[in-house]
């Protein structure tokens, strides 16, 4: 066993705190209902309330959060707009950027009430980039290999879906809608369970600084976190809930998509506390 | 020209002279260095072996410190440095979770730093103040693209291996074995 | 980041937006400093006196360097040479003049004026003269700026001046050695590590112990592939390098040191040439020592007799370019002068004495004294039992002043000055300090900082750092005998005030004027420069002045300084005084059960407890750990980096600590490095801040041939931190 001690800088340093985990789960939130919103607006049959109504005024208002908490996290607020005197193409956080300012208007226009055919494939289109963005924010940084998969990008946008048909399927009325909501969030669950268990295996079968990102998984002291808040309370509960109900077993209720939308919010947080305690030193 | 750092393993004594005059030197603010020392024993007592790292920014040529960037604040300067532009920092810190190294911090004022290998001395042409202090002279600083430098010299002539090349982003301090 | 933060940022963004303009076309470049000049010196962050060159600009210290000519920096400074800005600069500094007036301890004083806190150390010193004779003052010092004070006790009429850095630190070393090669080591160390083909060290642990020069050779001999073995219970950074490494049982050197005499003399690998030239006693010390067999040795040292072999056959391979380092700190078990002639005979068998790579001749540059009268004789000798109880003892034992002041054997000190030493620190046994601080009518402290001594002091002065004041010239004894100059960098901070202007005040006070002639500084330091054709106008400038080596190694026809001007295997001085004339092993005592031995050293970045308030260091080291095996914590479920206490044999308790879990250290023994745990309260750095192993050194062993007294015989057992 090696044993490790330093002096002087900090080893394995605090990143990100909550206001990162809390703009990654508004984000992808808000991505998923541009996506769904946008989609049903193609569509011939004029969509339900929710689709409607609720996800196009949702989505600028909790992205309007959202990018207030990213704000925040800045250290030098004053110097925000250092990030719109340039493009940087090699950093997604610049793409992201750029991709903000652009979702801001388009977002707020379509809530508004504008949604022509190209708007609405804007919408839709510049919903799908802010997805797949905070997906691939954290999947690029190689230093942290917890982080640094090609699926953490597909499961941040498979949860931004699955928590915006949750969402959405909490403030719809109509039964048959909601009904079709939840099935639909149930199938993302279990993709989403899927992409979760590639990502784990990925990093246990990897070298070595993948395997020991793993192990804060499996054993290390991420482990109850991850398996209670993310598996069990973000996954397990709510497909269960949906199960019950399909097989008109149970009643439909609030828990399940409350669930997972606190799954969503789960997986965010604890996926950027412990990538951060992911690097190159192995031990 | 690029600059290079060796770092003698068999010399260095951890005694962190290299971190004191890296804060005085550069004003680092009272809880934080720009640099560390690591101690890792492995084996079993008493047949036990010991390395000592002094640490710092390896100012990577593939840095992902600048790549990850938004705003162009981090950037390579002449040699090969990377240096952060305090007037265009955001405290973002994506460069520091691009960072393999933990070469980063923010300071007090909410701007990234890190080793500039003395950047304000190297232009002087004086050694960076931790090289220039280091008791067991185990630093060597120099250029790289001078084959006749100390440091070229010692490289070609010793056994030597970067921190976590693994990483990918060809680090430019060595450790001399 | 906190909402105070956030919220003056947004207020302030409206304004910040409207600087946007001006702000963006700012420049990168740092305005160029308006005055910077370089101001040579010497270092005061330890004893070793390295030269350093502090920056100045716009009349502050920005960074202490090493000087690049100074024989003993080289341009370099150790961790906590750096860190001078943060000594200078220390908020907590003594400002002006304390008199006392809460008891003793209470840490209440007043502030008083320079005339006034002069005036009444005079007063209580003329008291105490008349009432007890002047031997009844002592001084305790410690650092260069103490030569002033000395002088002054001298000229006041009492002997009893005394050092910790004797009877504490190098004393037992000083004696083995003079008894055996008729010198001692002195400071520096007249040790050739840089040359040496193969160093063993006995627990000395170079690169922790950040001796710049010292560190600076080891560096070089293992750059030139110099061999190394390394004799510690605790796997020091050395042992890191070593390519032997021999986890002893503490306080058995004695017994490994005479088997490795035993081989090297069985084996016939000793330097018979050297020894039948320039040994005395010889044929007895070899009858003594014959059954000192590795085997014999393996069973107390706990260290196989194979690798004691192999380790005198190397030794034996690379003679005489061998180091056996003397170390430093040596009070250790009591026993410590005999071990340390031990290792020097076993330097004689090697023949490294006055060889490359073993040890060299110094030499000193001679500077002519500032002629002033002769002191008066004092009517009693020291009060400290050299040269009487300890009689091989050749300096003054600042634990013996602090006897006679508790005993009044064979006379009491009523009257006592400590500059730049903190007594409660180093001294064994704090509560025994505090008893003989109980006898005294005067305690004065001249410190630069409130430590412990502080506060028990009647008149408490402030001293002006070694970064802004003068002090008498050093002379060094070195390979190259050199000259430096202190001088001051910056003007004294506060109501601080020179060393050598309060010894002077306080002189012409006491009626002493005549040994203080000189109107200032400057006039005392020209004068003795021009004694040796420099001035004080150059020595600002150059800072020091170094000379051609004299002959480095043996000559010929050496004549050793002992009684029989040779090598003394066997020491009759010694048989004379009724101890062993060759080194014995005896076995030390052993803790009670559970308990483990409590050993100490120290930290490359500290020096003992006077920079554990130095921001700059604090802030990279700011506590001790304690050391505890693996195994041993396994055993008593400790994890690392958890709080604990240590208990000593006594029942004293420690502060809280951190525990160091650790495969680094033997499972009997714990390790803290010095200095910290500090009580002042008004360190505010330091206070609290980790654990003291003074406190815990409620015992000691005191060496029965010159006082010395062994601190590693204390044991504690680790209490968990509910
Ligand atoms: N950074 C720094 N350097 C310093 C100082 C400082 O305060 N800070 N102080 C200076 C001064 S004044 C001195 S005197 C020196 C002291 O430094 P040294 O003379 O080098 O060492 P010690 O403090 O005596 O010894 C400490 C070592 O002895 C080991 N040891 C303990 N018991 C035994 C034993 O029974 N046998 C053996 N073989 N080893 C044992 C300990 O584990 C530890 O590693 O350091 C000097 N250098
Ligand atoms: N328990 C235990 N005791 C020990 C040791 C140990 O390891 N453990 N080590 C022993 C050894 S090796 C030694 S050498 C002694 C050392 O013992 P000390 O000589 O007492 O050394 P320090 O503890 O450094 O105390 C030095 C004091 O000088 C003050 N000072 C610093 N700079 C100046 C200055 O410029 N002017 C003045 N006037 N004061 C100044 C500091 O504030 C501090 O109070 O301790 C010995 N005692
Ligand atoms: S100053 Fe030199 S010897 Fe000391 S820790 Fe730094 S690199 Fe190692
Ligand atoms: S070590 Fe880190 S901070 Fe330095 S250049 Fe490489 S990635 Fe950037
Ligand atoms: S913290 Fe500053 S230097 Fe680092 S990535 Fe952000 S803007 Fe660039
Ligand atoms: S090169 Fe300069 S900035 Fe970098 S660690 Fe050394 S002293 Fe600090
Ligand atoms: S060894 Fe370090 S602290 Fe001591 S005098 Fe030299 S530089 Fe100063
Ligand atoms: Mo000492």
């Amino acid at each position: 066993m090696l044993e490790q001690s330093s002096v002087g800088a900090a080893l394995g340093a605090h990143i990100w705190g909550w206001e990162i985990a809390v703009y990654l789960f508004l984000g992808g939130l808000a991505a998923g209902l541009m996506v769904v919103s946008g989609m049903a607006h193609r569509r011939a049959q004029p969509p339900p309330d929710s689709l409607a109504i609720w996800g196009p005024l949702l989505a600028p208002l909790l992205l309007s959060i959202g990018g207030l908490a990213l704000f925040l996290d800045l250290e030098h607020k004053l110097h925000f707009f250092r990030f719109y005197t340039t493009f940087q193409w090699t950093s997604p956080m610049s793409w992201g950027a750029w991709i903000l300012a652009a979702v801001f208007p388009v977002s707020a226009l379509f809530a508004l009430g504008f949604r022509g055919r190209r708007m609405s494939n804007l919408y839709t289109a510049l919903g799908a980039a802010l997805g797949i963005y905070t997906g691939i924010l954290l999947g690029t940084f190689g230093a942290r290999p917890l982080w640094n998969t090609p699926v953490l990008g597909p499961l941040f946008l498979v949860s931004g879906i699955s928590g915006a048909l949750a969402l959405l399927a909490l403030v719809e009325r109509e039964e048959s809608a909601r009904a079709r909501l939840a099935a639909l969030d149930l199938k993302l669950i279990g993709v989403e369970a899927g992409v979760l268990a590639l990502l784990l295996i990925g990093l246990a079968t990897g070298g070595a600084a993948q395997r020991t990102a793993a192990h804060l998984f499996l054993g290390g002291p991420y482990t109850a976190l991850f398996w209670v808040l993310v598996v069990m309370i973000g996954l397990a509960f709510p497909a269960i809930l949906e199960l019950l109900h399909k097989r008109g077993m149970a009643q439909a209720s609030v828990y399940a998509p409350v669930l997972v939308l606190a799954g969503g919010l789960a997986l965010r947080a604890v996926v950027l506390l412990a990538g951060q305690a992911s690097g190159w030193r192995v031990s | 020209m690029r600059y290079a750092m060796a770092i003698d393993l068999k010399t260095c004594m951890a005694c962190a002279a290299c971190i004191v005059a890296c804060k005085v030197e550069n004003e680092v603010e009272e809880n934080h260095s720009r640099c560390r020392v690591t101690q890792l024993v492995s084996g079993e007592f008493p047949s036990l072996k010991l390395e000592l790292l002094s640490e710092r920014c390896n100012q990577c040529a593939e840095a992902p410190c600048v790549a990850n960037c938004p705003t162009g604040a981090s950037h390579y300067a002449d040699g090969g440095i990377v240096l952060v532009t305090e007037t265009k920092c955001t405290g973002c810190k994506a460069c520091i979770a691009a960072c393999p190294y933990d070469a980063r911090f923010i300071n007090e004022k909410g701007y990234a730093e890190k080793c500039t290998f003395c950047v304000q001395r190297v232009r002087k042409g004086l050694e960076p103040a931790c090289v220039s202090t280091c008791p067991s002279r185990a630093m060597i600083f120099g250029d790289l693209d001078d084959p006749a430098s100390d440091l070229s010299t010692l490289l070609s002539s010793r056994r030597h291996r970067p921190l976590s090349p693994e990483a990918g982003t060809r680090p430019h301090v060595f450790y001399l074995e | 980041m906190e909402r105070r933060r956030f919220l003056q940022i947004a207020g302030g963004s409206a304004a910040g937006a409207l600087s946007l303009g001006g702000w963006l076309l700012q420049s990168d470049a740092p305005e160029a400093p308006a005055e910077s000049r370089q101001v040579a010196g010497f270092c005061e962050l330890c004893f070793w006196k390295c030269g350093i060159h502090a920056t100045v600009e716009n009349g502050r210290v920005v960074k202490v360097e090493g000087h690049p000519e100074h024989p003993l920096s080289r341009g370099r400074l150790c961790p906590r040479g750096n860190a001078g800005t943060g000594a200078l600069y220390d908020p907590d500094r003594l400002k002006r003049p304390l008199i006392r007036v809460g008891g003793r301890g209470s840490e209440r004083f007043r502030e008083a004026s320079w005339e006034e806190a002069l005036s009444l150390i005079a007063a209580r010193m003329q008291a105490i003269k008349a009432r007890y004779g002047p031997e009844a003052m002592a001084l305790f010092t410690h650092g260069h700026g103490g030569s002033f004070f000395s002088h002054l006790l001298k000229a006041y009429g009492s002997p009893n001046v005394a050092a910790p850095s004797y009877a504490q630190c190098r004393g037992p070393r000083e004696v083995g050695f003079q008894l055996t090669f008729g010198t001692g080591i002195g400071s520096p160390e007249n040790t050739d590590i840089a040359n040496s083909r193969f160093l063993v060290l006995i627990g000395s642990h170079l690169g922790e112990n950040m001796h710049n020069t010292q560190v600076q050779e080891f560096a070089e001999a293992l750059r030139k592939g110099a061999r190394l073995a390394v004799v510690d219970p605790r796997f020091s950074t050395a042992a890191g390098k070593a390519d032997w490494y021999l986890p002893i049982k503490p306080g058995t050197d004695i017994a490994l040191l005479m088997a490795w005499a035993n081989v090297l003399i069985t084996e016939e690998l000793y330097d018979k040439a050297y020894v039948e030239k320039y040994g005395e006693g010889f044929e007895p010390f070899r009858q003594a020592i014959a059954a000192d067999t590795p085997e014999w040795a393996a069973g107390i040292t706990e260290i196989p007799a194979g690798t004691i072999r192999a380790v005198a056959r190397e030794m034996a391979r690379q003679k005489p370019n061998v180091l056996i380092h003397p170390g430093r700190h040596v009070t250790w078990y009591g026993d410590d002068t005999q071990r340390s002639r031990a290792i020097a005979i076993l330097n004689g068998l090697l023949g490294s004495w006055g060889r490359p790579g073993g040890f060299y001749f110094p030499s000193g540059a001679t500077v002519p004294k500032y002629p002033v009268p002769e002191y008066p004789k004092p009517a009693r000798g020291t009060a400290d039992g050299s040269g009487s109880r300890y009689p091989l003892a050749d300096e003054t034992l600042a634990s013996g002043l602090c006897d006679a002041t508790i005993t009044g054997a064979p006379y009491r000190a009523k009257g006592w000055i400590v500059y730049g030493t903190n007594l409660l620190q180093s001294l064994p046994d704090p509560r025994r300090t505090l008893k003989a601080i109980q006898q005294l009518e005067l305690l004065v402290v001249v410190d630069v900082l409130p430590v412990e001594i502080a506060g028990y002091a009647d008149v408490v002065l402030p001293e002006a750092t070694y970064l802004e004041r003068y002090d008498d010239l050093y002379a060094g004894t070195f390979r190259e005998p050199f000259v430096a100059l202190r001088q001051p960098a910056v003007a004294p901070l506060y109501d601080s005030k020179p060393g050598w202007w309060i010894a002077r005040e306080l002189g012409h006070k006491l009626g002493l004027a005549a040994y203080f002639p000189w109107n200032n500084i400057e006039e005392y330091l020209d004068r003795r420069l021009k004694g040796m054709n420099s001035s004080l106008a150059e020595m600002k400038k150059k800072g020091v002045i170094t000379y051609a080596a004299q002959d480095l190694y043996l000559g010929p026809d050496h004549k050793f300084d002992t009684p029989s001007g040779k090598v003394e295997f066997y020491s009759a001085l010694l048989a004379q005084a009724g101890f062993d004339p060759v080194p014995r092993y005896r076995p030390q005592a052993e803790g009670p059960p559970g308990y483990k031995r409590l050993i100490f050293g120290r930290s490359p970045l500290h020096t003992f407890g006077r920079t554990t308030n130095n921001r700059v260091l604090a802030s990279v080291v700011r506590e001790n750990e304690a050391w505890i095996s693996t195994s041993a914590a396994a055993e008593l479920g400790i994890r690392n980096g958890e709080r604990i206490r240590l208990v000593n044999q006594e029942g004293i308790r420690s502060n809280t600590v951190r525990a160091k879990v650790t495969k680094r250290i033997r499972p009997d023994c714990v390790y803290l490095v010095h200095g910290f745990g500090h009580k002042a309260p008004k360190m505010r750095a330091a206070h609290g801040r980790g654990a003291s192993d003074s406190d815990l050194v409620s015992s000691f062993a005191v060496d029965p041939i010159m006082g010395g007294t062994g601190m590693f015989v204390n044991f504690v057992k680790v209490e968990r931190e509910a």
